[in-house]
């Protein structure tokens, strides 16, 4: 059946899990930096997650998320076997992908990680040499090490508590390896909106363009809201139709992380809700 | 015809025209003169045959009155609410030169609620069951809205399968995302989608045409013809400081955070709505006037309507306005806003205005406004609707190769046939037209429809 959920697994036991779900006709379609959006019941929000992976031969596509709040509670119940209600997708720009002489640095914090890998293997299959550079608080939080492993050149990793890979942040290993002399044709970044801000400052120190996928608030995906609006370069762009990827030296960070928290009071009345009573209060 | 109390109907979402009684909708069909050549046909966009069906009406017959209306027109409910009779069949009705004009809206969506659309096939056709959908023989629509449901159930009506594929996870189209409860309770538009379905309409939700299908592997697909009907784009903004701040939004986003997604019932309903308790609104066309009324449902304590000219230029339904004012909405004309203040936060707290004045007439007939030089004045607001119109969505002549648009991003269409420059793809609706009325929407649907069913049952 349509969506149904054919494997699950719990990457961050509780917080962070992938889902492989059958979706032909997205799979089909599904370029990388594309995303889908869903609902998991019928009273339920329509939320936007990344496509880390589309096998369009098996129908498939994969998505990870990170457990913040109401929808993504919910959406970790559902089991093997069991359906997403609506799902509509490819949606967004795909990731600008072609050929480079110098490497392509792909940077990837937290549930991100997982994002960036659908573009890190786009840029693997254009015949680009990748280094991905990923990070996390600590080990136990780190996404998809393998999976980059399959289609990164070198993958480089960061905790912040040093209990795998460097200690300290991404940006670190990013400034070693803009550093190091070999010439960097691009940089992509995906995370959190703090990482993307100062993975875009240390691209615009070193003159190398750092293209990021921005996580704006979204509502039908498909270009008549204007929920998801970003400022870039001082031009209002709109993220599901415009993006989500954009020219890091030139997206108004401080206003989107902003906007993210237009809804945070509700956001937590809806969380604290479906935690107390662990179901979804579906009236219909 | 009987309203809710308006101090009753700001604290709920019900609708607030309640319907006539039978007695008032057959005191109300007596008074049309049944006339010959009838001007009240010839101001409906889809021609229904008025005194036809207000005849039925009068002889006690709405079932047969409900397949009058339904020969014409594919969801007899939906225009009986929020057509704008006042410009259309009202204002042609003869007996508007002297008297009030027959209610024809109102009597139009009596007798469709009076007929219980469960069973349409046998009321359309005479016969019991519906015709089967020629297997062969099928007709793409890409986008659920009032175009598209009306190419849909014209075509099904003549035994021609239709597939309708629509972008969000609910069909109606603006008819269930913008229009809200209480104008157009979305029971209505689900009972006419239910009809169609009856008639052999497959709906496919969560289907983005020019991303998950696309006009082309639609073609290829065999489908005999595509109709486009993705309707409006992304709204306008008005360009000014601060438009980014939270508490900004769009009309549509407001509108569609509590129409599709039901955000009025939050928390049963997951998706959040902001809690505007000083709200402006800038527009004052119907979409400005739902959104201002919605936030006054929602508890805002006070809603004002910002608009640079004057009441009489205000391009919104004159029955809404009454309406709103009743609400306790304030129309603060000959204002313009010219910028945005927010909180180190990141929140609206208040905008500044431009005071203006009226002009001479522009080419259009209206007043031009003009700024009054150095008077301006600020309203304390924490939020703010943006309903200043919309843009052409460029997904489909983007992903449509050749796909021929006007210079604002439209796509063009010969009037006559509503195809576009590609062979049996036809475009209607909003996404030709630009932000219009259901009814003309419908019109364009009816126009395609006709060219389609014309070949395919030659
Ligand atoms: C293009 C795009 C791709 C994304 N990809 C992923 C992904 O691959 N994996 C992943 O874990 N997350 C992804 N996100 C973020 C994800 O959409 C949010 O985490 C999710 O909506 C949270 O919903 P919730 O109900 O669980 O939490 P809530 O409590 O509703 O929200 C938690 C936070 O998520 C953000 N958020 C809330 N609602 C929305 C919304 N409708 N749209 C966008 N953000 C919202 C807000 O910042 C909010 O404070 C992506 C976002 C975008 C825009
Ligand atoms: C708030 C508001 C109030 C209004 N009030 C009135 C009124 O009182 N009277 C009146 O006559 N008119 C009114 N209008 C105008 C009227 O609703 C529109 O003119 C009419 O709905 C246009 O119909 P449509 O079929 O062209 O498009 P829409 O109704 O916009 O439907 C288009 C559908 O296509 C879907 N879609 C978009 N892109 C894609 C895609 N790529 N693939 C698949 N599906 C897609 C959309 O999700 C939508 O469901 C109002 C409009 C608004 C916004
Ligand atoms: S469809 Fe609209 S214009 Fe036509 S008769 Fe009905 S209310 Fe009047
Ligand atoms: S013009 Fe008025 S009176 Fe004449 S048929 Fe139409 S509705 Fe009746
Ligand atoms: S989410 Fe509505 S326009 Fe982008």
């Amino acid at each position: 059946m349509a969506n149904t959920i054919l494997r699950k697994r719990r990457l961050i036991p509780g917080q962070t899990s992938e889902l492989v779900i059958d979706a032909p006709h997205v799979a089909a379609k599904a370029r990388p930096g594309n995303f889908v959006i869903l609902r998991v019941c019928p009273t339920g929000e329509r939320i936007p997650l990344t496509i880390a992976d589309a096998d369009a031969d098996a129908g498939t596509i994969t998505l990870v998320y990170l457990v913040l709040g109401k929808t993504t509670a919910h959406l970790d119940t559902l089991e093997e076997g069991e359906a997403i209600l609506d799902l509509c997708g490819p949606l967004g720009q795909p990731t600008h992908i072609r050929p480079h002489d110098g490497l392509v640095l792909c940077v990837g914090g937290g549930t991100g990680i997982a994002a960036m890998h659908h573009i890190a293997k786009g840029h693997h299959q254009a015949g680009n040499r990748v280094t991905g550079i990923i990070g996390a608080r600590t080990r136990g939080l780190l996404l998809f090490e393998a999976e980059l492993a399959a289609v990164c050149d070198t993958v480089l990793v960061a905790t912040d508590d040093g209990s795998h890979g460097r200690k300290g942040l991404v940006t670190h290993l990013l400034e070693e390896c803009l550093g190091d002399g070999s010439p960097v044709a691009e940089i992509v970044a995906v995370g959190p909106v703090p990482m993307m801000a100062a993975v875009s400052e240390v691209a615009g120190r070193f003159g190398v363009p750092c293209l990021v996928s921005l996580n704006s608030i979204m509502l039908d995906g498909i270009g008549m809201c204007g929920a998801c609006r970003v400022s870039v370069g001082g031009e209002t762009r709109f993220a599901c139709v415009d993006g989500p990827e954009f020219d890091g030296g030139l997206v108004d960070f401080k206003e989107l992380a902003q906007r993210l928290t237009a809804f945070r009071p509700m956001e937590q009345q809806s969380y604290a809700e479906f935690q107390q009573h662990h179901v979804c209060r579906c009236a219909n | 015809m009987p309203e809710q109390p308006p101090k009753e109907r700001v604290s709920n979402f019900r609708e607030v025209a309640l319907g006539y009684a039978p007695d008032m909708a057959l005191a109300e069909a007596a008074r049309c003169l049944r006339c010959k050549k009838p001007a009240c046909v010839a101001g409906c966009p889809v021609g229904i045959d008025i005194p036809g069906f207000i005849a039925a009406l009068a002889d006690g017959d709405p079932r047969r009155a409900y397949a009058v209306i339904r020969q014409t027109n594919s969801l007899p409910a939906v225009c009986g609410r929020v057509c704008p009779q006042e410009t259309q069949c009202e204002q042609a009705c003869v007996l508007g030169k002297k008297h009030e004009p027959v209610a024809i809206g109102r009597l139009e969506r009596y007798v469709a609620d009076a007929f219980l659309a469960d069973d349409a096939c046998e009321e359309l056709t005479g016969a019991p069951a519906c015709p089967a959908g020629l297997e062969d023989v099928r007709v793409a629509c890409i986008g659920a809205g009032p175009a598209s449901l009306t190419v849909a159930g014209t075509l099904a009506a003549r035994g021609i399968g239709v597939d309708v594929y629509e972008a969000l996870h609910e069909p109606g189209g603006v008819l269930v995302y913008g229009i809200p409860e209480f104008r157009l309770p979305k029971a209505v538009v689900g009972r006419e989608v239910a009809a169609m379905r009856g008639l052999g309409v497959r709906f496919f939700t969560n289907w983005v045409g020019g991303r998950t299908v696309t006009v082309p592997e639609l073609l290829a697909k065999g489908y005999r013809a595509v109709f486009i009907g993705v309707g409006a784009g992304l709204p306008t903004f008005l360009n000014i400081p601060g438009e980014n701040l939270i508490g900004v939004f769009s009309a549509n986003e407001y509108l569609t955070r509590v129409n599709l997604g039901r955000a009025y019932a939050f928390p049963d309903w997951d998706t959040p709505v902001y809690p505007g308790k000083r709200v402006v609104v800038f527009g004052a066309g119907n979409v400005a006037l739902d959104a201002a009324r919605t936030a006054a449902r929602l508890g805002a304590q006070r809603v004002a309507i910002v608009y640079r000219r004057t009441e009489n230029e205000m391009p919104a339904r004159r029955e809404e306005i009454h309406h709103a004012k009743e609400e306790g909405i304030e129309l603060f004309c000959l204002h313009a806003p010219l910028s945005f203040t927010g909180d180190a936060n990141g929140r609206l707290v208040s905008v500044l205005l431009q005071k203006m004045r009226l002009g001479e007439p522009d080419d259009s007939g209206r007043c031009r406004p003009l700024a009054c030089e150095g008077e301006y004045c600020e309203l304390a607001t924490d939020m703010a609707v943006v309903a200043v119109g919309t843009r052409a969505n460029p997904l489909l002549p983007r992903t449509t190769p050749g796909l021929a648009t006007n210079r604002w991003g439209y796509i063009g269409v010969d009037e006559e046939t509503g195809e576009t420059n590609i062979p049996n793809v036809f475009a209607g609706g909003d996404i030709v037209t630009g932000a219009a009325t259901v009814i003309s929407a419908m019109g364009a649907g009816r126009r395609a429809a006709a060219t389609i069913a014309g070949r395919l049952l030659a």
